[in-house]
């Protein structure tokens, strides 16, 4: 009997400590929304490592993106905005900012001007797609395939048109369980002009020519739902090739070791950025505003590209772009945006998948179950 | 245990397709792993009745036979696949050695009793069958990922030199990455402040609820009852939407005290059913006894309820404290970024970045489990023994 209540007094004295210590450091704190994995951590070493030095702010990481529009929205119904600035693609950030969640900013204003003085928003230029986004990278969807398993005598695949091609390249393939990206190299791997690709999309038959594309994979393809989740099935092997994001496979590549190649063509461009989230009290506004002048200038988004291979999304940073902190070896080569890699390139259009979305998105998951 | 039934050898008409169906099984699962599943049945039926005739009916000595047919496998193994393949050879011989004479001298009559029909000897030894194989489907997830988490690489692969058992492929560093990166620690060190304070909470109150529900005279009990254990049957994810909004209201989101809270309304309802169930067995005339020597209420819980009632209430409490340890629905809804769990940090690094820590972190949490459980079945049997409740 002795020893349980020597256990339970220790367990009160544990939790009274934890409860005492757990007061006491709000004040200077400030929660900042991400991606996770390597994608956060470069994000941590190119800004808010030298900003929380600089400043003494602690700054906390939520990985929470994936379900970024949905929280923002929970958050603004509650009126109780815990989130200081949140990362999202494009497509995501104009869809906050039309319903209000998000806040319209002056990017003049607030961003620091480019080191010639060239002012941010002609730095950024047309990169800045919504009044509330702050754009930080570029990224591309592309190809990794298995380079052991190329079949002999064969050209390993160049591209997005090459995952259709299953008499060359036999083998399980990997898609994003989205439909973007997806339908629209469906529909140009079946032979639709580059430009024409969103108009044929609109119509109820380019959408079912889409589908019919994507259906002469289905059963040799499997859906992954996380970026970290293609790459395991290409390391595993389980895949001979996946789409996926190209800092994703640069990692696998260059830092992993893995057998991977890169397959460029038809790279979808997407963009990456902070959203505020709208109706932030006075004071923590002014420490997050503080924090993107610092985060999103010229140096602070040359340097992130340091550490994963995103292209920033500042002009006046390309130049700056050097060579990776730990491997040493140049980053230009790995950038999306490098000419010999963009050849044949996608541009995501955000504002007609902001329209658009919702109703594809369960055409796609309909067609999935089929 | 000795034998019950004296024993003969069978016919080979009956154990040579028993053998064969056996090795058709095997065969199966060699043939899946190879991609054809249709020669494995084949190969391992044929491969294995002849096999078994060889060894019963030409070479006849058993304990040679059996040598040999593991030295046989496991040699074939390891000219196919290397060492593993070897081993896993070697346990196929070893087994079908067994299994050969086992059936062939009858063995498998010994230990049933005389007068059951085949029919019943062959239920007995398949009802084992079916609970061994029930346990394997179980507890194979859970031993996969222990070897997994010495991976070299940062994949969930198991990668060749793995499969060559060369120690290259092997590496601690997962369990160096939970130990020094901020990120686990944190988490880890969220948990630990998190679980053993809801523990305390839904012990103390949950514990009280159960005594009180337990008196022929309060009214309502039914229905108080379901409502207090209706944490426990809404789906997580309702309440974990209806404690952010609830909570958000009252500033209790995005605190250690909110997350304390939630978790503890989930652990009430197991301390409840546990210490309802000991309450059962409770004989109230100690009570009323305690009282008529002039002790207060409060003497008597402490005095003599409580340590009747002790055992249910601590395995109500190791119930709500798995719970809290394990949960991740709720704290995702009630907790921010600064109350991120383990399970959280799982979660994320799952979906995020397939990272090999986890699974290092799985094998510790599962660890510490299986003592935890052990520590307190110990001290259960202790307490009962110092009562005089059981005579070991």
């Amino acid at each position: 009997m002795k020893l349980t209540k020597t256990l339970l007094a220790s367990t009160a004295l544990t939790v009274a400590s934890g409860m005492a210590f757990a007061d006491g450091h709000m004040a200077s704190e400030m929660t900042i929304v991400s991606w996770g994995g390597a994608y956060s951590n470069s994000q941590q070493k190119a800004y808010h490592d030298p900003y929380m030095e600089k400043t003494g702010i602690t700054i906390i990481n939520d990985e929470s993106s994936p379900e970024g529009v949905a929280k923002m929205r929970a958050q603004a119904e509650a009126g109780n905005i815990t989130w200081d600035l949140v990362d999202l693609e494009a497509a995501d950030a104009i869809r906050v900012c039309d319903e209000g969640l998000a806040m319209e900013i002056d990017h003049d204003e607030v961003l620091a001007a480019a080191p010639d003085g060239t002012s941010a928003s002609d730095d950024f230029g047309d990169m800045i797609v919504s009044d509330c986004f702050i754009p930080q990278i570029v990224f591309s969807t592309t190809f990794g395939y298995r380079t052991d398993q190329v079949p002999d005598g064969v050209e390993p695949p160049k591209g997005a048109c090459d995952v259709f091609d299953l008499e060359t390249y036999p083998g399980k393939r990997g898609l994003n369980k989205q439909p973007i990206a997806n339908l629209e190299w469906a529909l140009l791997c079946d032979g639709v002009a580059y430009e024409d690709v969103y108009d044929v999309l609109e119509t109820e038959e380019g959408q079912d020519r889409a589908f019919a594309k994507l259906d002469t994979i289905k059963d040799q393809t499997i859906f992954w739902s996380s970026a970290a989740e293609a790459i395991q099935l290409l390391a595993d092997g389980e895949v001979f090739m996946s789409s996926t994001y190209n800092g994703r496979l640069f990692s696998a590549i260059e830092e992993q070791g893995q057998p991977i190649g890169m397959a460029w063509d038809w790279q979808m461009f997407d963009l990456d950025g902070w959203v505020v989230p709208a109706d932030l009290p006075e004071d923590r506004l002014a420490r997050v505003m503080d924090y993107l002048y610092f985060a999103t200038d010229t140096q602070r988004l040359a340097d992130q590209a340091k550490y994963i291979s995103y292209g920033p999304a500042r002009a006046s940073s390309a130049p700056l772009v050097g060579q990776h902190a730990e491997l040493g070896i140049d980053m230009a080569p790995h950038m999306p945006t490098e000419p010999s890699n963009a050849e044949n390139t996608f541009v995501n259009n955000y504002n007609w998948w902001a329209d658009y979305r919702d109703d594809l998105d369960s055409k796609f998951q309909a067609w999935l179950t089929q | 245990m000795a034998a019950l039934t004296p024993v003969s050898r069978t016919p080979i008409s009956f154990y040579l397709p028993v053998v064969a169906l056996a090795g058709a099984i095997a065969g199966l699962l060699v043939g899946t792993a190879q991609g054809s599943p249709l020669l494995g049945i084949l190969g391992g039926a044929i491969l294995m009745a002849g096999l078994a005739f060889l060894t019963t009916q030409i070479v006849k000595a058993e304990t040679p036979s059996r040598w040999g047919m593991v030295v046989l496998l496991g040699g074939a193994g390891f000219l196919i696949g290397g060492l593993a393949a070897a081993l896993i050879g070697a346990a196929f011989g070893a087994f079908f050695g067994w299994f050969t004479f086992w059936l062939f001298e009858g063995r498998y009559r010994a230990y049933v009793p005389p007068y059951l029909t085949p029919g019943q000897v062959l239920w007995h030894h398949s009802f084992r069958v079916i609970c061994g194989a029930i346990l394997v489907f179980l507890i194979t997830p859970i031993l996969v990922v222990m070897p997994l988490s010495f991976n070299a690489q940062d994949f969930f692969t198991f990668t060749p030199e793995m499969l060559r058992f060369d120690p290259a492929g092997y590496s601690l560093k997962h369990y160096e990455d939970f130990f020094t990166n901020l990120d686990w620690q944190g988490a880890l060190a969220n948990s630990v402040k998190i679980a053993p304070a809801a523990t305390l909470l839904s012990v103390a109150f949950g514990t009280l609820a159960a005594i009180g529900l337990s008196q022929a005279h309060v009214p309502f009990r039914r229905a108080i009852m379901a409502i207090l254990i209706s944490p426990m049957i809404v789906p997580l994810i309702i309440s974990a939407a209806g404690m952010y909004f609830f909570y958000s209201r009252i500033g209790l989101q995005g605190t250690y005290l909110g997350v304390v809270l939630a978790h503890a309304a989930l652990g009430i309802p197991f301390v409840i059913i546990t210490v309802t169930a000991t309450l059962v067995g409770f004989d109230n005339s100690l009570t009323r006894a305690a009282a008529n020597m002039g002790a207060g209420p409060v003497t008597t819980f402490f005095r003599v309820q409580m340590p009747l009632i002790l055992p249910g209430v601590i395995s109500g409490g190791l119930f709500a404290f798995i719970t809290s340890f394990d949960e991740v629905v709720v704290v995702l809804f009630v907790g921010s970024a600064g109350q991120k769990t383990l399970p959280w940090q799982m979660f994320t690094g799952l979906r995020e970045q397939i990272s090999p820590t986890i699974l290092a972190v799985a094998t510790i949490l599962v660890i510490l489990s299986i003592a935890l459980l052990t520590v307190v079945e110990m001290l259960r049997r202790r307490s009962e023994r110092l009562r005089g409740m059981s005579p070991g």
